[in-house]
């Protein structure tokens, strides 16, 4: 009697585990269809306009002739500054903090400040931008003040990712260096930014993917809707990708929409493209370290 | 210890001087080092010095009370008024919408992350996840308005074209990856010995997964809903997109609406004059932003911190 009751409640138990567990499972599933769906509706919508001359015109009123030229020169000028700007800056805090940061309240307080700024919203880092870059250094809106603001952005990215790798570097080698007479600088320039450098670039161009597809605080510093020329220098106005294709679906006609999609697609290319860089890094130092 | 042979002592002194010069070399880039990570304390105080400057100006016409406490949004036109509270409304709204998705969907693909899933499965759920959270938002905001939207219409028809539904459902998906992959590594840290007691004492899988692990790990699994609510409360483009320009005090998730932060890119789109009060608004709607979005970051910092320890003692 007794054992017939378990045996009915142990079923019970197994059963209500299974059903939760197939949710579970299910929930880990929604993710993946969830992304096919998303890839398929935005290849459905922009495979029409997609062709060379997307790539090679500039932005337009008529549907047929618009392309993303402009945006995607622009894009490519403000990645590029941005990097010269947070690279060295970023690498240079990582540096410090881990390899000559005296251990007390001051670095304690830096390194909680970093991970407080990873959580402030984007456009917040527009408005600092606009009220530093723009009007107290007097970029205007520029290619130059909207790569120091999206350097701003990205810096506590680059900074908590290099630390990881700097921390990983294991403390035998920085005892050789020194012990055979080099200064601490000499240790970490000649050993340790060399080895930790492969999993820093990793953490490095995840944080440039996300300064591409970042468009919030350019909008506040003041990325025009249409540009119709290529930028030549970094005081000119400019667009990016991700801001044409904000303005593109926030059209009415369903021809914009599609000219949206299309613009997803190649802003999904180049961010492929980075992606793919980081991860062809990161087996090619696996690889070295077997 | 009285003398060394006078050739040694020569060798030692011109080491000696070597380093020194090296190290005196050296000191410009030390200073750039530290100049490097005095940038992140700059920014901070960059921020907060803009953001309380600007703001000054704002509150010198308007009373603290009537914009925490008003309800009427209305900067731009005539007659003013200047209530945050449709603003921070809408913001909520999207935002617990947002976990209402993020949430359950996190939780369940982290407990099938870590207590399920084989090795294979793992290493194909995870850059699934990765690539989610690394899609730029404004193409969430286009998934929204351009499919979301049009199936929400076919449900509810009282759905309006932006509506805080469809900008919450796609924050949700934002948010969702970090909700599992923060609650999948905390999971995992919980120690095998406690699943082992679990299984000792007659539990089911199910039972131990979600009334040992799941509680074991609550306070990192809280931590990433918190960070997921300041991450859908600063989401600015896909809400833009998705949810409209309507400052309006409702809970009627089909409705338009507007946060917080798309308040600051319609200011930023059209041509307001600098130094107006209309102008000022920006920087008093940052504020309030930066403010919650800090408060929910310190409070996520804080339950990690207890989490930690427990597993150190």
């Amino acid at each position: 009697m007794n054992e017939q009751h378990y045996q009915k409640v142990l079923f019970r138990r197994k059963l209500v585990g299974k059903v939760l567990a197939f949710m579970c499972v299910m929930a880990a599933f929604s993710a993946f269809v969830l992304l096919v769906v998303l890839i398929s509706k935005i290849f459905y919508d922009g495979w029409a306009y997609l062709n060379w001359d997307f790539i090679t015109n500039f932005p337009s009123r008529f549907p047929s002739k618009a392309g993303v030229l402009s945006a995607l020169t622009g894009s490519l000028w403000v990645i590029g500054l941005t990097c010269l700007i947070a690279l060295p800056v970023g690498v240079g805090a990582s540096i410090y903090l881990e390899e000559f940061a005296p251990k007390n309240r001051f670095t304690k307080l830096i390194d909680l400040n970093i991970s407080n700024l990873a959580g402030v919203p984007s456009i917040v880092y527009g408005i600092l931008g606009l009220v530093i870059f723009v009007r107290g250094f007097g970029f205007g809106r520029s290619i130059l003040s909207a790569s120091m603001t999206m350097a701003l952005l990205i810096l506590p990215i680059i900074i908590i990712s290099s630390k990881e790798a700097i921390k990983a570097i294991p403390n035998a080698t920085r005892y050789a260096a020194l012990a055979l007479g080099a200064t601490r600088w000499q240790t970490v320039r000649d050993h340790v930014i060399p080895s930790a450098l492969p999993a820093m670039m990793t953490g490095i161009i995840l944080a440039v993917s996300r300064a591409i597809g970042e468009s919030a605080p350019l909008l506040v510093v003041g990325a025009l809707g249409y540009v119709a020329f290529n930028p030549k220098t970094p005081m000119d106005s400019f667009t990016v990708l991700p801001i044409q294709i904000f303005n593109w679906a926030a059209r009415p006609k369903a021809e914009f929409h599609q000219l949206a999609a299309s613009g997803i697609i190649v802003l999904l290319v180049v961010l492929l493209a980075m992606n793919s860089l980081a991860i062809l890094i990161r087996y090619r130092y696996q690889r070295k370290l077997k | 210890m009285t003398s060394s042979p006078s050739g040694t002592d020569s060798l030692f002194a011109r080491l000696l001087k070597l380093v020194t010069s090296q190290k005196h070399r050296e000191k410009p880039v030390h200073a750039f080092l530290f100049f490097s990570a005095f940038v992140s304390v700059l920014t901070t105080f960059g921020i907060v010095w803009v953001l309380v400057k600007e703001s000054l100006p704002f509150f010198a016409k308007v009373s603290v009370f009537d914009y925490l406490l008003g309800t009427q949004w209305n900067p731009l036109f005539r007659p003013q008024s200047f209530g945050v509270l449709p603003l921070v409304c809408g913001t909520f709204l999207i935002a617990f919408g947002a976990a209402l998705v993020a949430i359950p969907f996190g939780v369940g693909t982290a407990i099938f992350l870590s207590e399920y899933a084989s090795d294979r499965l793992r290493n194909f759920v995870k850059p699934v996840l990765e690539i989610l959270s690394g899609i730029p938002t404004v193409v969430y905001g286009y998934f929204a308005l351009t499919f979301i939207t049009p199936i929400l219409q076919k449900i509810f028809p009282s759905t309006e074209v932006f509506n805080a539904l469809s900008g919450s459902i796609v924050v949700g998906i934002m948010a969702l990856p970090m909700v599992a992959s923060l609650s999948d590594d905390a999971m995992r840290s919980v120690p095998n010995a406690l699943r082992y007691a679990s299984y000792a004492l007659g539990s089911t899988k199910f039972e131990t997964s979600f009334r040992i692990v799941f509680p074991a790990a609550l306070s990192g699994i809280v931590a990433s809903f918190v960070l997921a609510i300041s991450r859908a409360i600063g989401e600015t483009m896909a809400v833009t997109l998705a949810s409209g320009a309507t400052p309006k005090l409702t809970l009627n998730p089909l409705e338009s609406i507007q946060t917080m932060t798309a308040y600051i890119v319609q200011v930023s789109l059209g041509d307001t004059p600098q130094g107006t009060i209309e102008y000022q608004t920006i920087f008093v709607i940052g504020l309030t932003l930066f403010f919650i979005t800090l408060m929910m970051n310190i409070l996520s910092n804080r339950v990690l911190a207890k989490y930690k320890m427990r597993y150190e003692t």
